[in-house]
């Protein structure tokens, strides 16, 4: 019984991931292109991929390899792009802590923000979910995701060919993210969190290594949980 | 060129690097409770992060230098608007992408 549910809900999560085969191809192909184009081999290419599987740090590391920084500031800059992971994780362990380890660090290779984006909104949306129906569901979100970006890098490392701006490519990946978290404005203190996150990043858009990210982050999950606290404390707490 | 020793060891040490980071909570802390203060930041990661992440690239794309564009904006608006009152995220999307392509051609 327990492994039917698993099962099932890993087609649900498969399904749920599945608006994402329309970005992660295009954006796949692209990291792909500009990789040759920077020098590396399809084999280099398909291991960064692989090993690293984050778009927007291994597109960072890319370009600072380019500009020939040193080694130490390519690094720390791309791990800052992806410290987010590092949320993405505390914010799951409530959901997922209590799994077997290795299903554990199998989902932590296999979070990025498409797998946690559908896998915390499910279970969020559904709090009565089993721990290995949530594994079965996060794992099953991220299949039309990861083995599309391996492909498609290699894919664009053969191609070779430059994609012309007019596709205006860069815009895939706003555009659903956006998608997404629409749904999840679900309470006000959620509405906040988003508004308070947003503004502090514009206004944190110089500060080096993508820290503006994590800075207004972190000013949007508080604001966030002190408009839910006072909201509680008065008695008065969305649904 | 990009020095095939450097690229190695940036492969490698972001993997590594980017694992731990992926895996420092679910890993470590597991099955034990977290303080409630903490339970209730969490629950706001997702709404904030995103957004906080692509809020820069709506206002400010790199494709158009750095310039607010209309077509990218109105796009951002529409994929939100039709997520915010439908709640189907492929519609959302959908919508977001045509609406910056038909931008994109009126406007030459």
């Amino acid at each position: 019984m327990r492994t039917t549910t698993a099962k099932s809900a890993y087609v649900r999560g498969v399904i749920d991931g599945s608006p994402f085969i329309l970005v992660i191809i295009p954006f796949a192909t692209l990291f792909g292109l500009l990789a040759v184009e920077a020098g590396l081999s399809v084999f280099e290419t398909l291991a960064f991929s692989i090993v690293v599987i984050a778009g927007a740090a291994q597109f960072t590391a890319l370009q600072l390899m380019q500009e020939n920084a040193p080694t130490i500031v390519v690094l720390a800059s791309a791990l800052a792009v992806n410290l987010r992971m590092a949320m993405y994780s505390a914010s799951l362990t409530p959901y997922i802590g209590a799994a077997p380890i290795w299903q554990r660090a199998l989902a932590a290779y296999l979070t990025v923000d498409q797998s946690y984006i559908v896998g915390i909104a499910k279970f969020e949306k559904e709090p009565q979910m089993t721990v290995p129906e949530r594994v079965g569901y996060f794992l099953g979100a991220v299949t039309p995701v990861v083995p599309l970006w391996y492909i498609f890098t290699g894919v664009g490392a053969l191609l070779g060919a430059q994609v012309p701006d007019s596709w205006a490519l860069d815009f895939a990946i706003p555009i659903t993210f956006l998608a997404m978290i629409a749904p999840m404005f679900r309470t006000l203190p959620h509405v906040v969190a988003a508004f308070v996150a947003v503004v502090v990043s514009l206004l944190c858009a110089s500060v080096p290594y993508s820290l503006g990210i994590i800075i207004a982050g972190l000013a949007g999950m508080i604001a966030g949980a002190r408009l839910e606290k006072r909201l509680e404390t008065k008695g008065q707490t969305a649904p | 060129m990009i020095d095939k020793t450097t690229l190695w060891i940036v492969i490698i040490g972001l993997g590594l690097g980017s694992f731990m980071l992926r895996f420092v909570f679910t890993g470590m802390v597991g099955e034990r409770a977290m303080p409630p203060w903490l339970l209730r930041h969490l629950r706001y990661t997702a709404v904030a992060v995103l957004p906080a992440l692509i809020a820069p690239q709506v206002l400010w794309p790199s494709a158009t230098g750095g310039e607010p564009d209309p077509a990218r904006l109105a796009a951002a608006a529409v994929a939100l608007a039709v997520g915010l009152i439908t709640k189907n995220v492929l519609g959302a999307m959908i919508s977001g992408g045509l609406t910056l392509y038909a931008m994109l051609y009126l406007l030459g």
